[in-house]
């Protein structure tokens, strides 16, 4: 290995059984266990195709990951961005050794310290010092090595007078604190990062950042970080792999790494068809995408609607949903019944303008009727989609539903006198 | 700090036989902070803290006298009943608790193995250790008992030489225990029946291990069938034990030597199959 790798990645591939696990499995075993003896492939795990999870398929393996390879050199702070279930974590997880890779390898140089969760085996009955040393000790420390980096630990955390007090007793921020502050003291030559900084509020994510930063630009170690946050990584990640449906789309610089991300987490066109045949009028099938750049993002639909016969004319609602059930945003084009419903198809198009929405996942569910009172159809969270994007540039703090939805374009005229 | 450099790799499958001790080693302290952890969190707010330890063999010991010894009339080769019972329930519940505690030990630590590497092997290993700590402070009850049948009673017993053994059986109970749990564990992360078997097996065992009769009675009252008995490699550690501090019981070596070629050849099998399962189990927990 070169002098200056610190990871490299070759042909990596990870499979994963689909469905029920447990059923049969002793002659599935025999039989694996037959072909490796006569030399031959698994054969379940032939039949494997790539994880896209919008396509149902007959085989019962996915590939999570199939044949990446990249290396990593020592001292760079590498992004790796990719929608739900792109396979993100089930590279981190391979990466810590959780779990093995079903072919490939990995080589590496230096001692990984991952953060996939925070606070990993805290014992909520043990006081906050005796966390410390156990969840140091979990993740690879040696007593005398906690031991010399206490007083640092205690500090970043800020719980110095909780310190004897059982971890039970804390508050979620206080766990959150000391249990990253001890993972960020650990001395390894790699750091691996998983959106831990989900949690915590907005101050402690700035210092966790402010860390990272420091370890990775500072102190010359190798980070890896996977977050949601594209600004956090663009702060912090001089590289970025993209990894779409298991497979790396590209391994380059930061900026042209989130580029390609929302580009295609944009243009794709995320469909949803109908499973229901009886009922009438009835949504057949919506298809979604969106255009444009933040703040001004456009939702294009293009709904298709079925009837058995003529119905009195109808209006249309599309309620977008936060990621906790809640309608934040309706959408409807007219107020009055406008739609002719005749037997056939109706396709319909339209354009939703999402100006300054923040990051995060929203749902769509459609709705048709003839009042307000009386619903055609109604179909509930059919299609998710995701803003990576942020609507304010160079923002590096997160936002904050609470805050609101909408980051509303603003303009400031400022005089002094 | 000098640091070496650590060279790795992470590869689908690894050998058979990389049983990774050295990496266990390394994580010597987490095996110590576990074992803290395990014994301070049992008896925090409790009211008799560690007192509970005593609690269950007292009260196995009082109604195996009363049920086995009184009711049954099972002999108990002439020693007082409550010491008789006492001295197997002690053995026989470090043996189980290991156990019983090692082979859900994937279930149980789901959580974090989901989300750190350390050697696996670490967590059976402290549950070992940590259910020694718990042995100890029953075997202080255990001679408490002994002190007051042999001065307030008057009771005719005499701890023989084989007394010097008792480390011994120790090693090899906790070695089968943590073996056969290693092996039970690797195979409930797939198939989970038998987690449910695991319980009640345990306590058929017991029945097919002398803690509740000497071996010198079934040999006596089942000639035929007792072979299964002399096969259990626990009957030969109960019986040592019991001869060891009770100067009765049957003891050999040649039986000593059988149960400790077993336990060698479970617990190599037990941590070849676990390193096996471990690598993969967060897939099908």
């Amino acid at each position: 290995m070169s002098k200056n790798i610190a990871i490299k990645v070759e042909n990596l591939s990870k499979a994963y059984q689909l469905g029920q696990i447990g059923t049969g499995t002793i002659s599935r075993d025999l039989e694996r266990w037959y072909a490796r003896i006569r030399g031959k492939e698994d054969p379940f795990l032939r039949i494997g195709e790539s994880n896209d999870q919008n396509i149902k398929s007959e085989s019962n393996m996915v590939w999570s990951l199939k044949d990446i390879n990249f290396e990593i050199e020592q001292g760079d702070a590498v992004g790796i961005i990719g929608r739900n279930g792109a396979g993100k974590s089930t590279l981190l997880k391979i990466l810590s050794k959780v779990t093995a890779p079903s072919t490939g390898k990995i080589s590496g140089k230096g001692r990984i310290a991952s953060l996939l969760e925070v606070g990993t085996g805290f014992h909520p009955e043990l006081s906050g010092r005796e966390n410390i040393f156990l969840n140091g000790a979990i993740l690879g420390m040696r007593k005398k090595e906690i031991q010399r980096k206490l007083d640092e630990i205690v500090d970043f955390a800020g719980i110095e007078r909780y310190l004897d007090t059982p971890v039970k007793r804390y508050s979620s921020g206080m766990y959150v604190r000391l249990a990253f502050a001890v993972a960020a003291h650990l001395e390894s030559e790699i750091l691996i990062v998983d959106e831990v900084l989900a949690v915590g509020d907005a101050e402690f994510q700035k210092k966790c950042l402010g860390k990272m930063g420091e370890v990775s630009k500072g102190e010359g170690r190798t980070v890896l970080f996977v977050s949601h946050n594209m600004d956090a990584v663009s702060a912090l990640c001089q590289k970025g792999i993209v990894l779409q449906n298991g497979r790396k789309q590209i391994s380059s610089a930061v900026e042209e790494a989130i580029n390609i991300y929302q580009e295609f987490s944009q243009n794709e066109v995320l469909l949803w068809e109908s499973t229901n045949e009886n009922h009438s009028p009835r949504f057949e099938s919506v298809a979604i995408d969106i255009t444009g750049n933040q703040p001004y993002l456009t939702l294009n639909i293009n709904a298709r609607l079925v009837s058995d016969q003529k119905y009195a004319p109808a209006f249309i609602t599309f309620d977008i949903k936060d990621d906790r059930g809640k309608t934040i945003i309706q959408s409807m084009p007219s107020a009055t019944p406008f739609i002719q419903i005749n037997q056939g198809t109706a396709n319909l198009d339209l354009k939703v303008e999402l100006t300054g929405l923040v990051p995060g996942f929203y749902s769509l569910s459609p709705w048709i009727g003839p009042q307000n009172t009386v619903t055609y159809n109604r179909q509930e969270d059919i299609l998710v989609f995701e803003i990576a994007q942020n609507p304010t540039k160079n923002r590096v703090f997160p936002y904050h539903k609470s805050d609101g939805f909408i980051s509303a374009p603003t303009s400031i005229q400022i005089s002094y006198s | 700090m000098v640091k070496e450099e650590q060279d790795w790799t992470i590869e689908a499958s690894s050998s058979l036989f990389d049983l990774k001790l050295n990496e266990v080693w390394a994580y010597r302290d987490l095996l110590v902070l576990l074992v803290r952890r395990d014994f301070v969190s049992f008896y925090k707010q409790t009211i008799l803290g560690p007192l509970w330890f005593f609690i269950q063999p007292l009260f196995t010991t009082i109604i195996f006298t009363f049920i086995f010894g009184t009711l049954a009339g099972i002999s108990t080769d002439e020693l007082p009943k409550p010491l008789f019972y006492m001295a197997g329930i002690t053995a026989w519940n470090y043996f189980a608790d290991c156990l019983t505690k090692t082979s859900s030990v994937f279930k149980d630590n789901a959580g974090i193995f989901g989300k750190v590497y350390f050697p696996r092997l670490i967590m059976p290993l402290s549950i070992v250790v940590s259910n020694l700590v718990r042995f100890g402070v029953q075997l202080i009850l255990f001679f408490l008992f002994m002190g007051y049948f042999y001065f307030a009673k008057g009771a005719h017993f005499q701890p023989s030489w084989a007394i010097l053994l008792f480390p011994l059986v120790v090693v090899l109970m906790a070695l089968l225990g943590l073996g056969l749990g290693m092996i039970i564990s690797a195979m409930t992360t797939k198939y989970r029946d038998l987690s449910f078997l695991i319980s009640f097996g345990v306590q058929l065992l017991m029945y097919a291990t002398t803690v509740i009769y000497p071996l010198s009675t079934a040999i006596e009252k089942y000639p035929k069938y007792s072979w299964l008995i002399e096969f259990n490699p626990m009957t030969s550690l109960i019986e040592t034990f019991r001869y060891g501090f009770l100067g009765k019981g049957a003891f050999s070596w040649e039986y000593l030597g059988y149960t400790s070629l077993i336990t060698i050849v479970i617990l190599l099998t037990g941590i070849v199959v676990f390193n096996k399962v471990e690598k993969n189990f967060v897939d099908t927990v």
